[in-house]
């Protein structure tokens, strides 16, 4: 266990360090980012203010602080793509990590996440900047922003898993990309990325609740923005780790089975 | 030496290469088919709520897809892979090799890449334009399909002068391969008319990246809303453009120093 918490620890300081280093590459990357969100706000109090006042039970202000939210959520959900694991299968980069004497997907996870205080120090200029502009509306209390703090890391990883498992797809087949922008469509209408559920027709809310997309938008971001109960949110962190959990499982189940279809040259 | 017969020569050879690859057409055309489909349901969702979104009704707006998948072929085929070369070429050094050719440097890397499969999304607009015509139930008479084109071809030369300008940035600080994300973060932004955005929004949308002029105004043609003013205005600033775009490339270049490639 302790060489674990070492290692996580000296690779995210690594990570702090070199992305650091690159601070204005990051901070494109992050406004040409923040431009989906803006998009969807714009629109959406459009609507609101159009129907006088409100859309799917949301005012402007609280689209403002939805998406807001949502660009930090979003940052939060920038885990190794499934681009990069078709990289890393393709051209056999993947044979190096393999030395290690642990699974690769930690490295990704300590690397990531030590990355994410990167971001929320450059996202914290830009998050006021669009307050200022958009006015959102906040009613925020001591449990729901302790449940935000644990709920965006539950997010991060259950994001991780699947983004994973996803890439992993790479060690059968090498045209991946359709597959990969078929999943991205998906978790846009079904996550709460597009449009908070409550706008999304009934059924299709329903099937959202069996699928784990929206613990990874809808829920951290409602955690700050809506009104939910102290039990709501236990209940959300659950749902969570449940899926931690089932997507860490799968993964190692694939994991066995992949790992004897790889072969590399070099590397 | 013609520009537009290199050109042509290019395109023949780019196509070629693609022609090779025959399945990459059909996985292009998901690729198509998928993000058709998440822009409907966005479109749906929009009008589940409302009959209108600014003044512009669900044909309208569909219109305004069309042109907006149509232009991102445009860009994915024919601007973007040539401006990332560039980037790679300032990067490695190896511009040498363009810079050397008896024919305008500036012609020669707009020229040299051409996707031929990215095309697909072109296709897709124009399929997507033709079913917003018919939904309009408004005869598109010759002056407004001539209008429409220009309007077209206009936005386009625009958005490749705003590429060549960023891309140039690249002679200065050298790595520039983020900023394609901005400028995809951006142009994101023309999936809806430029009037529904706040002021300072559509002014950059209109003079910093173009994509009012791109999308909106071939859109405005569409559905009746262009103004012969417009057009002009369209006209001028394109030309401005233009001079600009060659005035920030030549000064780049002189800073551009080639390391043994």
């Amino acid at each position: 266990m302790k060489r674990y918490i070492d290692f996580y620890l000296s690779s995210m300081k690594i990570s702090i360090l070199q992305q650091f280093q690159y601070r204005v590459a990051n901070y494109f990357y992050m406004i040409g980012m923040i431009a989906e969100p803006v998009i969807y706000l714009v629109v959406w109090s459009t609507i609101a203010n159009q129907q006088g006042g409100t859309a799917g039970g949301y005012t402007p202000g609280e689209f403002a602080a939805y998406y807001i939210v949502w660009t930090l959520v979003r940052n939060m959900n920038i885990v190794f793509t499934p681009y990069g694991w078709e990289w890393r299968i393709r051209q056999g980069n993947l044979s190096m990590e393999l030395m290690r004497p642990m699974h690769p997907i930690h490295n990704d996870i300590a690397y990531f996440s030590g990355w994410k205080f990167v971001v929320i120090i450059l996202w914290l200029p830009l998050a006021l900047f669009l307050s200022w502009v958009f006015k959102p509306t906040f009613d925020i209390t001591w449990a729901e922003g302790i449940a935000f703090f644990i709920a965006i890391w539950g997010a991060y990883l259950i994001r991780t898993m699947l983004l994973s498992l996803l890439g992993m797809i790479t060690f059968w087949t090498t045209r991946v990309s359709a597959i990969f922008e078929l999943y991205f469509g998906l978790e846009l209408i079904l996550s709460g990325r597009l449009v908070p559920m409550t706008l999304m027709p009934q059924w299709v809310q329903s099937l959202s609740n069996y699928l784990p997309f929206k613990w990874t938008f809808y829920f951290p971001i409602e955690t700050l923005v809506g009104r939910m109960s102290a039990q709501e949110l236990v209940t959300g962190i659950g749902m969570q780790i449940l899926w931690i959990v089932i997507g860490a499982s799968i993964l190692n189940l694939v994991w066995r089975a992949a790992i004897k279809q790889f072969s590399a040259v070099g590397g | 030496m013609n520009p537009f017969r290199l050109a042509w020569t290019y395109f023949r050879i780019g196509m070629m290469n693609e022609l090779q690859y025959r399945v990459n057409f059909f996985i292009q055309l998901l690729q198509s088919a998928i993000a058709l489909t998440t822009g409907l349901i966005g479109l749906s969702l929009v009008f589940s709520q409302v009959n209108n979104l600014a003044g512009w009704s669900r044909a309208e707006l569909l219109a305004v897809m069309g042109v907006h998948l149509l232009m991102g072929g445009v860009i994915r085929s024919a601007i973007q892979p040539n401006m990332e070369r560039l980037m790679d070429d300032v990067l490695n050094g190896t511009l040498d090799f363009a810079l050397t050719k008896p024919a305008d440097a500036q012609a020669l890397v707009s020229i040299r890449e051409f996707r031929f499969w990215q095309l697909t999304d072109v296709l897709v607009g124009l399929v997507v334009i033709g079913v917003a015509v018919a939904q309009l139930q408004a005869r598109m008479n010759l002056l407004q399909v001539v209008a429409f084109i220009l309007a077209l071809i206009l936005g386009a030369v625009m958005l490749y002068c705003v590429w060549l300008m960023v891309t140039s940035i690249a002679f200065w600080v050298i790595r520039v391969s983020e900023i394609v994300n901005l400028f995809e973060g951006l142009y994101a932004a023309g999936r809806w008319p430029v009037g529904v955005y706040p002021d300072w929004l559509r002014t950059g949308l209109t003079f910093l990246v173009p994509v009012a002029f791109a999308v909106t105004v071939p859109a405005e043609a569409m559905t009746n809303r262009l103004t012969p003013e417009t057009l002009l205005f369209a006209f001028g600033l394109t030309v401005m453009f233009v001079l600009l775009a060659r005035g920030v490339w030549l000064i780049g270049l002189r800073s551009y120093s080639g390391a043994s490639a």
